[in-house]
């Protein structure tokens, strides 16, 4: 079934009952080449690529749940490649580039929205750091702007710019970031995978990860045991007790971040914003209600909810930044539970165990790299060498200290990033 | 969440700053090697249920403590100073 404009048309004409179920419901085969532990994005992302790139399709996704009911359901939809370091940069851009061409490849509107981002700095040191990491962005081949205050103020003129803690001295702007719907992704994402033969699986809980001679032999289900050639983990939010199965214990701790939607309101934030100073950033939906967030809870979690502390410091920052929101009633806030690594970085590597692929610590910022991080890991796991851009993301950097990458200069440390 | 600290009672969360887990405690030697230190520094249990963890009393009576709390219903189970756990040898 391909979408197309006379086809929406044709349906709305008929009362809509041509359209058929996305994907299919298979019951679990006893063997696969290669098993996938989680029904995510970056899991549905990366049977999608194995079936698309590599020409595997005797694959299948196990979710516990439903199809992207973890974090790419729980998240506030950016998607940006305005990384710095060497390792992230390549990779993000990478994974941008996918972007903008996945409606098209997909068949399905992702509703990927390049509004542009911009980040805001309050004084000269970080005007300086952010022109830094602007000419890092150009010579990586992609998009950076830095805006001066009336810059700033051509576009967000709704801003408090004379506040006296953070006056408003520009922003780096990133006209290629944006938004996507993030359902659509993970469901765009699943159709394109089942389409090409990929097995997807809910309702399917990984009870086990069966591995003999140092080789994985497959897993044990709720829905019975799997027989694999190869079982990849990508099960951000849950991966210490996934790796656990395996006998691993992951450099990972795993905490809260909330987010924030208010009613639907006419446009007024045509961009995505962000207030690094204050811990706050914020999009407007195009339905119209506005999308933000802060900073972790800053306390191992998988309670999925935060503490008013946090909700108290966010609309304070929100009020900082742009009183114009203050009479905008909140709706829900919830939570997410982020794989945080030492350095704040990825991990997309092979184990110890022949045949056994990680892909986890995507710390806050999972959602964007969902089509690179499929890309990459679809790569791993076919040619068993890692994708040039993802080459970084290696499960020893932290033992060795060779390869780290951290983003925000803190150190490679839990709880600093 | 709120915290009882033992020296000062039931506080808000706010007064206390979180450290990591309580492995924090139990520094390997310095000729340990690699994986001790690498177990140490950065893998962790990373349990969803019971953990331990570090807090620190910052504005309140600046103890640490050693805090037993859940990491899926947020309850706190037992708040414990950290000297004493030490002390006491039974950091686990």
């Amino acid at each position: 079934m391909r979408f197309s404009g006379l086809r929406v048309l044709k349906e709305g004409l008929t009362g809509n009952k041509g359209w058929a179920p996305h994907w299919r419901d298979p019951d679990p085969k006893p063997e696969y080449d290669v098993v996938i532990i989680g029904g995510g994005g970056h899991g549905l992302a990366t049977a999608y690529y194995l079936a698309r790139e590599h020409g595997i399709t005797n694959v299948a996704v196990l979710e516990k749940g439903y199809l992207g009911g973890g974090n790419v359901g729980r998240n506030t939809t950016i998607v940006r490649a305005n990384y710095f370091l060497p390792g992230n940069s390549e990779f993000y851009s990478h994974s941008l580039k996918l972007w903008e061409g996945l409606e098209q490849e997909l068949n399905y509107n992702v509703m990927h929205s390049q509004r542009g981002l911009i980040n805001l700095f309050h004084s000269d040191g970080q005007r300086d750091a952010f022109a830094r990491r602007g000419n890092a962005m150009v010579n990586q081949g992609d998009d950076a702007i830095l805006l001066d205050r009336d810059g700033v103020r051509r576009h967000l003129p709704y801003l408090d710019f004379d506040n006296p803690r953070f006056p408003v001295y520009g922003g780096l702007y990133h006209p290629r970031g944006g938004t996507a719907r993030h359902d659509a992704v993970a469901w765009g994402y699943a159709r394109g995978a089942d389409a090409r033969g990929v097995d997807l699986i809910q309702n399917c809980e990984v009870t086990g990860i069966d591995v003999s001679g140092g080789k994985v032999r497959g897993v044990q289900t709720t829905r019975g045991p799997i027989r694999a050639k190869k079982v990849a983990m990508i099960v951000a939010g849950r991966s210490s007790q996934v790796a656990a199965m395996a006998g691993m214990r992951l450099p990972v701790e795993s905490h809260v971040l909330q987010a924030f939607v208010t009613e639907g309101l006419k446009p007024c934030i045509d961009h995505v914003v962000s207030f690094g100073m204050g811990h706050f950033y914020i999009s407007q939906s195009d339905k119209g209600g506005l999308v933000f967030g802060g900073d972790l809870d800053f306390y191992a979690s998988y309670a999925a909810r935060g503490n008013l502390p946090m909700v108290e410091h966010v609309m304070e920052a929100g009020m900082t930044l742009m009183p114009m929101i203050g009479k905008a009633k909140v709706l829900r806030s919830w939570g997410g539970i982020m794989d945080m690594t030492p350095d704040g970085s990825p991990i997309i590597d092979k184990t110890g165990v022949e045949g056994l692929y990680l892909n986890c610590g995507w710390c806050y910022g999972g959602f964007k790299a969902v089509p690179g991080s499929g890309y990459s890991t679809a790569h791993l796991i076919a040619r068993d060498t890692p994708h040039a851009p993802a080459a970084g993301f290696r499960l020893d950097r932290f033992r060795t200290g060779v390869g780290l990458m951290d983003e925000e200069g803190t150190g490679s440390q839990h709880n600093l990033h | 969440m709120r915290i009882t600290c033992p020296l000062c009672g039931e506080r808000d969360r706010r007064e206390f700053t979180y450290v990591g887990d309580a492995v924090f405690l139990e520094r390997p030697a310095p000729q340990a090697g690699p994986d001790a230190w690498d177990d140490y520094l950065h893998n962790r249990d990373n349990p969803a249920g019971e953990t331990r963890d570090l807090w620190y009393h910052e504005t309140g009576c600046a103890a640490w403590l050693v805090v037993t709390r859940d990491t899926v219903t947020h309850a706190v189970h037992r708040v414990e100073l950290a000297r004493d756990v030490k002390e006491g040898g039974h950091a686990d």
